[in-house]
């Protein structure tokens, strides 16, 4: 593991995706929640210059577009690390002591600023989220498609460090 | 080549069944089948209901007989599908040998007996979830392929939808409906016939159907499973509500976290539709229905109807004053009926089998069936359908299978953030809408987490709570900033900084959010800590002198190492801040002064010697 703080790549932004997306969804009001979100299924976030785009191609306005982004917790306007992780803080898991699951990961991942969500390596990202449905696997955990079940915080870790060994670092 | 009865075998692979490790152990019972020359179908289906058993694998002989499987790991996948066929002739002999051989060298597991054990209610009488279960929604779940059409349809799939388009008037539905007397299932409770004869009665000729699956209740699976195990249930339940209102155009919202639901639910449209049970001119008739998947993107609030609707328009989700009500004026101005999805997938069991079927199901005013995501603290979790009016206890006790070893039952939360907390002592309580609603809580969309002696009552007011909080959309102010101010004061209990007045501040707050709140999320939010107020006050007295009962409050508890301790010096390795020194072969202590009360230590001591105080 590097300890030196990677700066994100700042990347141009392929503004072709996104008039691909905005060909898909059509330009009306209606197709904003779409388009942001085939947005950042495809830049992982909602990069401004992409939103600025699209104010631009359609309809939709940049008011509307800032009340949207803002409002559901779906949409990102950070850039995200190489691995979702989503910490299942649903009835069954609090009970189960999610809490304590995610206080492990961001401590052993030494994520220790509050607003902060992502490790200095960009490799994972860790969110809260209610319910993945797996109550009866509870306290659980998805890192990208893969699901985890009765996690303790020791078991949690590890399973990072395995993640981390696959990726190569 | 082989002898064998078996009709197919199933393996779960709802988002459960994957999650337990299911796709290794289809493909190894695909691998194995081809090997011992089992030319039967090896079906992916979704969830029977039992996730607390998955990787589930069922096999279901030509007469009709399932031998389910649970806890199958992938080298018993084989042997359950080597011990299905009886090899035939020398030749067979020999190779059913080499693949007993193969399987041993494969893995050295391949003869530890799996224990089957009947799994589907219907024919329960083993360690399944038994008895008393009823299925309607669920009927099908578990059992087909939710990816093909034909096998809904070989199970009384669309007859109901045939029948209501050939025989029945718009106002024949609806009238079956109303007698049947279904009521939402999405948490209200509103008589689904009578909202579908508002819609029906307006002068507006555009009119929508929505399918209300944002499961918001961050302990609730329901509604997800059913359309991952079987959609054609609830699309087929839209289109007969369409025909009924006289919509021609329909929209699914559904919660984007639920990727696997959409997948299936948009193969499940694409299917309908070739098939003819959607789109232009369906059954022949001049009935039309067309279907859009709109994806939420993660707000509690978009499960309120008029959220919703302003989702779908591509605003934000804030709900708007009712009346007038959707079915009156909804997506554009136009009468909208929205319904939840356990309610749709009622529908065509009620068509099918008839209105005084359904009736004849469950108390005076709550009829049918209610399926439950059954959770928590008990040994069998899942989904569950039961009459209405089974009580608590029995869903608790004997189908859920009760506590673990040594823990006592102390409360049911049932509805989620709008619901609240029912005590072990009111236990024999039916369920019923309004049997529900007297203790404070609601019936809700089918979340029901079994708590133990060893939750706070607090600390769970708090978790709903600070969701509540964070999901208010901000609109009505008393919502804003009543549950923030709710929430600063259980936070402060469980810190055990609570002051006298808190009590009564909470209870005067709750007062407040819940009638000056324009939508169900504030009017609903004090609910958690109302019934827990109600039913377990001691709790929240024990927090203002400073002490946890449960134990679970970081603040109010304290670690211990007790004198079974063998010094292993395994704590002191876990311990992330060093609050343990490693004292190899003597017993250890933590510095309580570092200690940050993290668990890591008790969760890895072989030796059980640490305390929570
Ligand atoms: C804050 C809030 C959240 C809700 N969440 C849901 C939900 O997740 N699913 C649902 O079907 N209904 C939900 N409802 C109820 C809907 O507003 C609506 O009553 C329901 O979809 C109507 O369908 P039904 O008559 O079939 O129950 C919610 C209501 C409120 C106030
Ligand atoms: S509460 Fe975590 S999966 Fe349901």
């Amino acid at each position: 593991m590097t300890k030196a703080k990677r700066q994100p790549v700042d990347e141009p932004i392929d503004l072709a995706a996104v008039d691909n997306i905005v060909r898909r969804t059509g330009t009306t009001a209606d197709a904003a929640i779409p388009i942001l979100q085939a947005i950042q299924s495809h830049f992982r976030y909602l990069p401004q210059e992409a939103l600025e785009h699209v104010c631009r191609t359609t309809e939709i306005t940049a008011a509307q577009i800032a009340g949207v982004s803002t409002f559901y917790s779906q949409f990102r306007h950070k850039p995200v690390g190489r691995h979702m992780v989503r910490v299942c803080h649903g009835t069954a898991c609090h009970v189960a002591g999610a809490p304590l699951i995610t206080e492990a990961l961001r401590r052993h991942l030494g994520i220790d600023d509050d607003h902060e969500d992502t490790d200095a390596d960009r490799l994972f990202t860790i969110e809260k989220v209610p319910c993945l449905g797996c109550c009866s696997l509870a306290p659980c955990m998805t890192i990208d498609d893969v699901t985890y079940g009765k996690l303790t915080p020791h078991k949690a870790t590890m399973i990072i460090d395995k993640v981390r060994k696959e990726s190569g670092r | 080549m082989s002898d064998h009865n078996v009709k197919e075998i199933r393996v779960g692979l709802a988002t459960c069944g994957i999650a337990s490790g299911g796709r290794p152990v289809h493909e190894a019972v695909h691998e194995a089948a081809r090997r011992h020359g089992l030319h039967v179908p090896v079906k992916a289906v979704g969830c029977s209901g039992l996730c607390h058993q998955e990787p589930i694998v069922e096999v279901v002989s030509t007469d009709g007989r399932r031998q389910v499987f649970g806890g199958v790991r992938p080298a018993e996948a084989r042997r359950i599908v080597r011990d299905c066929v009886t090899p035939r002739g020398m030749v067979g002999k020999a190779m059913a040998w080499a693949g007993r051989m193969a399987d041993l060298l494969l893995s050295d597991e391949a003869w530890v007996s799996v224990k089957p054990f009947a799994a589907h209610p219907e024919s329960a009488t083993e360690a399944g979830q038994a008895g008393e279960q009823k299925l309607i929604v669920l009927e099908n779940c578990g059992q087909i392929d939710p990816l093909c059409i034909d096998e809904y349809l070989a199970r009384g799939g669309y007859a109901a939808l045939r029948r209501c388009v050939a025989d029945m008037t718009p106002q024949q539905v609806i009238d079956a409906v109303t007698q049947s007397g279904l009521r939402g299932r999405g948490g209200g409770g509103y008589p689904t016939g009578l909202k579908w004869a508002t819609a029906r009665s307006q002068q507006d000729s555009t009119r929508y159907v929505v399918c209300n699956a944002d499961e918001g209740d961050p302990g609730a699976f329901m509604d997800r499973l059913v359309l991952e195990s079987d959609p054609q249930r609830v699309i087929e339940g839209m289109a007969i509500a369409a025909y009924a209102i006289g919509a021609a155009e329909g929209y699914i919202y559904i919660r984007a976290e639920y990727p696997l639901a959409v997948r299936v639910l948009r193969e499940a449209i694409a299917q309908a539709e070739r098939a003819g049970y959607l789109g232009q001119g369906i059954l022949g008739t001049g009935f039309s229905l067309r279907l859009h998947v709109m994806e939420g993107a993660g707000a509690f609030v978009c499960g309120e109807e008029t959220a919703l609707m302003a989702s779908i328009m591509g605003r934000r989700g804030m709900p708007r004053f009712r009346p007038p009500y959707p079915a009156e004026s909804g997506l554009w101005g136009k009468p909208t009926s929205v319904n939840n999805v356990e309610t749709f997938a009622c529908v065509p069991w009620i068509v099918r089998h008839g209105s005084a079927a359904f009736a004849a199901i469950g108390t005076e005013r709550s009829k049918g069936t209610k399926v439950f995501a059954l959770a928590g603290r008990i040994r069998r979790g899942g989904l569950i359908e039961v009459p209405m009016g089974t009580t608590i206890r029995d869903v608790v006790e004997n189908i859920g299978g009760g506590m673990h070893e040594g823990r006592r039952f102390k409360a049911v939360q049932i509805g989620g953030p709008s619901g609240g907390c029912i005590p072990a002592s009111m236990a024999d309580l039916p369920i019923d809408y309004e049997a529900l609603t007297r203790t404070g809580a609601i019936m809700g969309s089918g979340g029901l987490v079994v708590l133990d002696d060893s939750d706070c009552m607090v600390d769970i007011a708090r978790f709903f709570l600070e969701f509540t909080e964070k999901e208010s959309c901000g609109k009505c102010t008393f919502c804003r900033v009543g549950t923030r101010r709710m929430l600063d004061i259980l936070e402060r209990l469980c810190d055990g900084k609570g002051h006298p007045e808190d009590l009564d501040d909470l209870e005067m707050l709750c007062d407040q959010v819940r009638h000056t709140s324009l939508c169900g999320l504030g009017r609903t939010a004090p609910n958690p800590v109302l019934t827990t107020l109600r039913y377990f006050r001691d709790e929240y007295e024990a927090h203002l002198q400073g002490r946890c009962p449960a134990r679970k409050c970081k603040a109010l508890i304290a670690y211990r190492v007790t004198d079974t301790c063998i010094g292993c010096t395994r704590c002191a390795q876990r311990c992330p801040v060093q609050a343990i020194q490693p004292t190899p072969y003597e017993q250890h202590t933590i510095d309580a002064e570092k200690c940050i009360r993290c668990g890591m230590c008790k969760a890895g001591c072989p030796a059980d010697a640490i305390v929570v105080e």
